[in-house]
C-alpha cells in the first residue's frame, strides 16, 4: 500500500511543454504514472507524446478526470498555477518549482488550508509510491517496493536515505519530499499522520533540516500517537547561524531552529535519531528488527 | 538580500513611515555637507555596514555642531568596525549616515517577519527597545506582544491599536504609533521583505513616533519583481568568493574549516558538512552545485574551493538523479587535469550511471580516493586528514 499516490492516480502536468515539464513527464510515463493530461495556456488541442494538452486545468479535469497535478511552471506564475489546480478540484497538488516568492505562498496556503487538498512542496522532489507511480523529479530506479515511509525536506538527501534502504533490501511504501521553503503545503506532521494510519507502512524515516519548528511539532505528534518505529536525521548540525544554506527555510534565526534542539525534541519523542546521515538505513533495519521482537 | 540602514530608511520614508531627516555620505566632506543641509542642533553620525551592534563597536557618534560632525566622520569612515555580528575580523566602514538627532523619550521595538508555523506574517512589539530582542524573547517573553496578520485582508487598524496600547502609548503618541505600525506593515508587504525590524522605535518628547534604526531583509525569490530593491545591493558587503560563485549559479558559503566539499542539493550538502565534522574535519564551505552539475560547474566549483588556502582535502558527494554521474566524473577528471589539484580528493558518486563513473575515475590514472557510499566517504576523510 501507499499514501496519497498509487497506480490509479490520474495526473495532469501543468507546464508540460516547458523544458523541465516535458523531460519529467517522459520520466513519469516511463515509471508507469498515469499522466492523463497536460496544461499549457494557448496550446490546448495539441498533444505531448499522446498526452492531450488543455488550456486550463478545469478543462483537463472535465475531459480526463485528473485528480492530481504536477506543477513545473516557472516561479513568477507557479503560485497562480497551484491556485488554478485547487480551484479545479484537484486533490493532490505537487509543486516542483523552485524559487516561488514567500508572499505568494502565504496567500496560496491561506487559500488551500480550509480545502480538502494536499499540496506537496513547492521546491521539492515530489512523491513516489515505488512500483506504482511517481509525481516529481526523483530517480525512480533507486526505489524499492516495500513498507517504509520516507519524508524529507530535501531532495538528494532523500535519495541518499532511500538508496541506503534499498541496498539493505528494505522497500518503501511512499517517499515524499515536502520542500525546503519557509511556506510549504504539507508539513512533517501532516504526512506522518498519513503514514501512521496506513496499515502497510511499518516504519517512518523523517529527514529534517535546521530552521523553523516543524520537526519539533512532528516529534510531539510522534510521541503521542505513533507506535511504529521512526528514524530521524537533521541536516545542518554544522551550519552557522544566520546564513541561508541553499534552502530558504534552512536558516537559524535568533538561536531557534538549531539541529541540537530538534534532535533533542525528537529523541524525547522516542525517535531513533542518527547523528550521521550514513546511518539512516542501518538504524531503520535495527529498529524494525527490534519492533518484531 | 540585505541592505544598509540608510537604504531601509529611504524605503520607509517613501511609504510614509517616519524616520529622522538624514542622508548617506561617502566622504568626510559629504558628511559635513549633509549635516548642513539637514540642519538641527544635534546630528548623529552612523557607520553603515551590514551588521548590528555598531554603537557598541564605536560606529555611532552624537555630534554637537559641524566641527564634531567632521571629527566623527573622519574617525568612523575607513575604520575597521568589529561587532558581535561581523566576527573578529570586522568590517571596513565605507559609508556613513548623517541624520538629525531626536529628543528620545522612550525606546521601543517593532519587528515583522514570516511565522513559519502558521505561514502568516507576524508583527511583534516590545517596550524593551534598544536591547537585543532575542534576549528579551528568551528572558522575558511576556514583554513581547505578537499579532498575526491575515493574508487575505492584511493588517487591520484594530490590530495596530492593540499593539500601540500594549506599548503603553497615549494621546498623540498613540495616534502616531498606530499610523506608524500600519504604514510599516504596508511597506513590508509591498516590497516582499522577509524581515523589517525597527530597534529602537522611539517616542520623542514632542509625541512623534520615529524609526531611529531600521533593518530590512528581502526574499531573494521575489527580487525579480523589485528592481528598485536590487539596485541597493552593496557587493562590498558580500564575500568575494560568494559573488564569484553566484556568477556560475553555484550556491557557495565560505566557512572556516579545512575540508572543502562539492555536493548537489542543499540538504545533502548540509549532511555532507555534518559528516565531515563527524569524521574529524571541519567543513571549509557549503557548496551546492544544483541540479545540473556538468563539466563547467565542477571546474568552477573546484576553482572557488581551492582559492581558500585553508582547504586540505576536498570531498565530492554527488547523488545522481537527473544529474548523470559519468558526466560529473568526466568533469572532475578534466578539471583536475586542467587546474592541477595537489590536495587529496575524495569522490563519492552514486545514483544514475554510478558504475560508468567509477570506471572513468579508475581509468583516469589520477589519484582519487573513490568511496562507494556515504559512510566510506566519511572514513576516507578521516584517513586523509591523519595524513
Amino acid at each position: 500500500m501507499s499514501i496519497l499516490l498509487d497506480k490509479k492516480t490520474k495526473v495532469v502536468v501543468q507546464g508540460i511543454t516547458g523544458s523541465e515539464g516535458s523531460f519529467h513527464t517522459m520520466q513519469m510515463l516511463e515509471y508507469g504514472t498515469k499522466v492523463v493530461a497536460g496544461v499549457t495556456p494557448g496550446k490546448g488541442g495539441q498533444d505531448f507524446h499522446g498526452v492531450p494538452i488543455f488550456n486550463t486545468v478545469e478543462e483537463a479535469v472535465k475531459a480526463t478526470k485528473a485528480n492530481a497535478s504536477a506543477i513545473f511552471v516557472p516561479p513568477p506564475f507557479a503560485a497562480d498555477a497551484i491556485l488554478e489546480a485547487a480551484g479545479a478540484g484537484i486533490k493532490l497538488i505537487v509543486a516542483i518549482t523552485e524559487g516561488i516568492p514567500a508572499k505568494d505562498m502565504v496567500h496560496v496556503y491561506d487559500f488551500i488550508r480550509e480545502k480538502d487538498v494536499h499540496l506537496i512542496g513547492p521546491n521539492c522532489p515530489g512523491i513516489i509510491s515505488p512500483g506504482k507511480a511517481k509525481i516529481g523529479i526523483m530517480p525512480g530506479f533507486i526505489h524499492r517496493k516495500g513498507k517504509i515511509g520516507v519524508i524529507s525536506r530535501s531532495g538528494t538527501l532523500t535519495y541518499e536515505a532511500v538508496k541506503q534502504l534499498s541496498d539493505l533490501k528494505i522497500g518503501q511504501s511512499t517517499c515524499i519530499g515536502i520542500g525546503g521553503d519557509p511556506v510549504i503545503g504539507s508539513q512533517f506532521i501532516d504526512i506522518i499522520k498519513l503514514f501512521n494510519e496506513d496499515p502497510n507502512t511499518d516504519g517512518i524515516i523523517m529527514i529534517g533540516e535546521i530552521g523553523g519548528s516543524a520537526e519539533e511539532e512532528a516529534a510531539a505528534y510522534v510521541k503521542k500517537h505513533v507506535k511504529k518505529p521512526v528514524v530521524g536525521f537533521i541536516a545542518g548540525q554544522t551550519a552557522p547561524p544566520g546564513r541561508r544554506m541553499g534552502h530558504a527555510g534552512a536558516i537559524i534565526a535568533g538561536g531557534k531552529g538549531t539541529a541540537k534542539e530538534k534532535m533533542k525534541a525528537m529523541k524525547r519523542a522516542g525517535i531513533h535519531v542518527v547523528p550521521s546521515p550514513a546511518e539512516i538505513g542501518v538504524t531503520m533495519k535495527k529498529a524494525l528488527e527490534a519492533a518484531k521482537k | 538580500m540585505k541592505i544598509h540602514e540608510y537604504q531601509a530608511k529611504e524605503i520607509l520614508r517613501s511609504y510614509n513611515v517616519p524616520v529622522p531627516e538624514g542622508k548617506v555620505a561617502f566622504t568626510v566632506d559629504e558628511a559635513v555637507q549633509v549635516a548642513k543641509e539637514i540642519g538641527g542642533k544635534v546630528r548623529v553620525v552612523k557607520a553603515q555596514i551590514h551588521a548590528g551592534g555598531r554603537g557598541k563597536g564605536g560606529g555611532v557618534k552624537v555630534a554637537k555642531g559641524i566641527t564634531e560632525v567632521r571629527k566623527y566622520a573622519k574617525q568612523i569612515l575607513g575604520m575597521n568596525l568589529v561587532t558581535h555580528q561581523t566576527g573578529p575580523e570586522g568590517k571596513v566602514v565605507k559609508r556613513l549616515l548623517v541624520e538629525q538627532g531626536v529628543n528620545i523619550k522612550k525606546e521601543l521595538y517593532v519587528g515583522i517577519t514570516l511565522d513559519r508555523a502558521s505561514s502568516k506574517n507576524v508583527m511583534m512589539v516590545s517596550t524593551e527597545g534598544g536591547m537585543e530582542i532575542e534576549k528579551v524573547a528568551a528572558e522575558t517573553p511576556e514583554k513581547i506582544i505578537k499579532e498575526k496578520i491575515e493574508p487575505s485582508i492584511g493588517m487591520q487598524p484594530y490590530q495596530a491599536r492593540k499593539l500601540a496600547f500594549g506599548l503603553g502609548l497615549e494621546g498623540t503618541q498613540f495616534k502616531n504609533g498606530v499610523k506608524f505600525l500600519l504604514a510599516l506593515y504596508k511597506a513590508y508587504e509591498a516590497i516582499d521583505a522577509s524581515l523589517a525590524e525597527i530597534n529602537p522605535l522611539v517616542v520623542t518628547k514632542e509625541g512623534d513616533v520615529i524609526a531611529l534604526d531600521a533593518k530590512m531583509n528581502f526574499d531573494d525569490n521575489a527580487l525579480y519583481r523589485h528592481p528598485e530593491i536590487v539596485k541597493y545591493r552593496d557587493l562590498e558587503e558580500e564575500e568575494p568568493l560568494e559573488i564569484e560563485a553566484s556568477k556560475y549559479n553555484l550556491n557557495y558559503i565560505k566557512l572556516d574549516g579545512n575540508v572543502g566539499c562539492m555536493v548537489n542539493g542543499a540538504g545533502l550538502a548540509m549532511a555532507t558538512m555534518d559528516i565531515i565534522k563527524l569524521a574529524g574535519g571541519e567543513p571549509a564551505n557549503f557548496l551546492d552545485v544544483g541540479g545540473t552539475a556538468n563539466k563547467e560547474t565542477v571546474a568552477n566549483g573546484f576553482k572557488i574551493i581551492l582559492s581558500d588556502k585553508n582547504v586540505k582535502a576536498i570531498l565530492i558527494n554527488i547523488f545522481g538523479g537527473i544529474v548523470r554521474c559519468d558526466r560529473v566524473a568526466q568533469g572532475v577528471i578534466d578539471a583536475v587535469n586542467d587546474i592541477g589539484v595537489e590536495i587529496p580528493i575524495i569522490v563519492r558518486l552514486d545514483g544514475t550511471n554510478a558504475e560508468e563513473a567509477a570506471v572513468l575515475l579508475e581509468k583516469s590514472g589520477l589519484n582519487f580516493e573513490v568511496a562507494q557510499n556515504f559512510k566510506e566517504a566519511a572514513e576516507k576523510v578521516t584517513e586523509v586528514l591523519k595524513g
